[in-house]
């Protein structure tokens, strides 16, 4: 093992040159040295640029064309041959585009619908994993198997039901269906990922707590949760990008069109002006622009979150 | 606990009761659900043109999609876990597709797919290649959203990735010193390291690709020619726009029956290639 390990660190140097110390810092250690690395020493770094570059103009390109096109003045969208960088700029489609339909609605609905749906995400997950993590009762174990198993449920088995419900309790057309249920356990994938971290944590802390008085609800609320802020993050930065990004909640649930969220709005706006295709990306960029946001605020969370549960909250 | 034994019961237990029983009824929302016994079931099956039709474009799309998607990102994974300059940008932009919100992102297809002077058609003549009518042409609509799905396979790229780089570099070392060279050290330390993120990013993605529907339900409605009619949205249309719940919950019944089959398959076939170290089978390394 010495011998490996010497040689390991033998190796490391080697690849500083290229990167950079603080790059290096950077990956947090998390990296490894893969033999592809190796081989690097041997085919040009610039092909690998290339490639890399070349796919990186594949996956941007779209997502620039969104901005470019919300940015070209009226008969300008579909210039032959295209144009990347738009030769007037104008910022008129998003003024109109935001105002044709009451978009600054759908992003107060949008935000609201977001926020209660995380609160409730990340505190009933919360406490639930504290309860799955910590606390001792009959077939617990038992329990945990049948909550991992609902993943396999296609929530369209669901979905029949409970519009039922909530259109028999008068929740339709209110923020209650999109909303209630995320206090109510939480979704699988947080309430998994957050027992994991409990799980990480000492179980000296509870007793310490519990001998000093502490209820099973004080010991989550006042020791689990302040320790756990990275799981927490990392349910809320899902759990936001879910709700924000839903379309079939509020394509059922909300009718009134004072109630869409933005997405929904979207939705409205191709069905009804389908052909304004700058104004479209206009109002597609003020989408998606909370999202990027987020992302550069919570890179650590995403990828931590991603690494963790495979799910991406589409 | 509480909060979930009763949103289970709520939100999971009980709507999954209904909902079958449900299956069994004619439903309009408006009136009672009237007990029709299996009929809804025998009719899908027997006397619907449009659930195969369905059906048929759902398996087609699983079965291009999730492989295509699987290797891709999989050697995209391979490809940012390298050690050059500014591999964190380059993660970054394949990343960022994915958190696009899909309604915003399929807007966006659908213009870059129009058949007149839509970027793609335009780069293709550029290059002077054929072009299509994409949207509008039943032999490749469905292309379209492979395309799409393949925007965003950035984030099983970072499932992959983080698998990638919690492989043991002892591994490796190993390897070398038996002589290993690349393309043997990727075949008998990544791969076999890497099959349980495969097969649970194989297990997620026939899920999610039986499931397709805001997508096809902004971009096509079904069209043309049905041939864009997935299954979620063939669902959608009996239960929200014909008012057929007690068949669309039949079909949800067929659709679980169908993934649960696929899955419990998956696992089966696991035995034979997925590799857990330490022999822990339902344990990943990571979490």
């Amino acid at each position: 093992m010495g011998v490996l390990r010497g040689r390991a660190a033998f190796d490391a140097p080697g690849h500083v040159d290229s990167v950079g110390l603080h790059q290096l810092a950077a990956t947090r250690g998390l990296a490894m040295v893969f033999p592809a690395q190796r081989l690097a020493r041997h085919t040009p770094r610039l092909l690998k640029h290339v490639v890399l570059v070349g796919f990186g103009v594949l996956m941007l390109t779209p997502m620039l064309w969104m901005v470019s096109t919300s940015l070209k003045p009226d008969g300008l969208e579909f210039e032959y041959p295209p144009r990347l960088l738009p030769t007037t700029v104008t910022f008129e489609n998003y003024e109109r585009g935001l105002t044709i339909l009451p978009f600054a609605r759908y992003f107060l609905n949008s935000l609201v619908v977001t926020g209660l749906a995380t609160t409730g995400n990340v505190l009933s997950a919360s406490f639930v994993a504290y309860g799955f993590a910590r606390l001792r009762f009959p077939e617990r174990d038992l329990l945990f198997v049948v909550l991992l198993a609902t993943v396999m449920i296609p929530f369209q088995v669901t979905l029949i039901p409970t519009f039922v419900l909530f259109k028999y309790l008068g929740w339709v057309n209110t923020f209650l269906p999109l909303t209630v249920p995320h206090f109510l356990g939480g979704g699988v994938f947080y309430v998994f990922l957050m027992r994991q971290y409990f799980m990480t944590i000492p179980y000296d802390l509870d007793e310490a707590a519990r001998i000093d008085g502490a209820s099973s609800f004080q010991i989550w609320w006042r020791i689990l949760m302040p320790l756990s802020k990275p799981a927490l993050g990392t349910v809320a930065v899902f759990s936001v990008l879910t709700s924000w990004n839903d379309f079939l909640g509020p394509l059922i649930y909300m009718n009134k069109p004072d109630m869409r969220t933005m997405a929904l709005g979207l939705q409205f706006f191709v069905g009804q002006f389908g052909t304004r295709w700058n104004q479209l990306m206009a109002v597609s960029v003020v989408t998606t622009i909370p999202m990027v946001i987020l992302f550069f605020l919570a890179q650590r969370f995403f990828m931590r979150g991603i690494a963790l549960t495979g799910i991406t909250g589409r | 606990m509480l909060p979930w034994v009763l949103g289970f019961v709520i939100f999971t237990a009980g709507p999954m009761l209904y909902s079958f029983y449900l299956a069994f009824t004619d439903y309009d929302v408006l009136s009672p659900p009237r007990w029709v016994g299996p009929v809804n079931f025998v009719r899908a099956l027997t006397d619907d043109p449009l659930f195969w039709v369905a059906l048929f474009n759902t398996a087609y799309y699983v079965l291009i999609a999730v492989p295509l998607y699987l290797v891709a990102s999989f050697l995209v994974a391979l490809a940012v876990n390298q050690r050059v300059a500014g591999i964190h940008i380059y993660r970054t932009i394949y990343y960022l597709p994915s958190i696009t919100p899909l309604v915003a992102s399929s807007i966006l297809w659908l213009m870059m797919f129009q058949s007149d002077f839509g970027l793609v058609n335009s780069v293709l003549t550029e290059l002077g290649l054929p072009t299509r009518k994409w949207l509008f042409d039943p032999e490749v609509a469905k292309l379209v959203f492979v395309v799409m799905g393949f925007w965003a396979i950035g984030s099983s790229m970072v499932t992959f990735l983080a698998g990638l780089q919690s492989i043991s570099e002892a591994l490796y070392d190993a390897a070398a010193i038996d002589g290993a060279g690349v393309w043997a050290r990727f075949r008998h330390v990544t791969v076999p390291m890497m099959t349980p993120l495969i097969f649970f990013n194989l297990i997620l993605g026939i899920i999610g690709s039986f499931q397709v529907f805001t997508s096809a339900y902004i971009i096509t409605r079904g069209g043309p020619a049905n041939s864009t009619l997935f299954y979620v949205l063939y669902l959608y249309d009996n239960g929200w726009q014909f008012l057929k719940m007690g068949y669309a919950s039949a079909l949800a019944w067929i659709l679980f029956v169908i993934v649960l089959a696929f899955t419990v398959l998956q696992f089966k076939l696991a035995d034979r290639w997925v590799y857990y170290e330490g022999g822990l089978r339902s344990t990943r390394r990571d979490t």
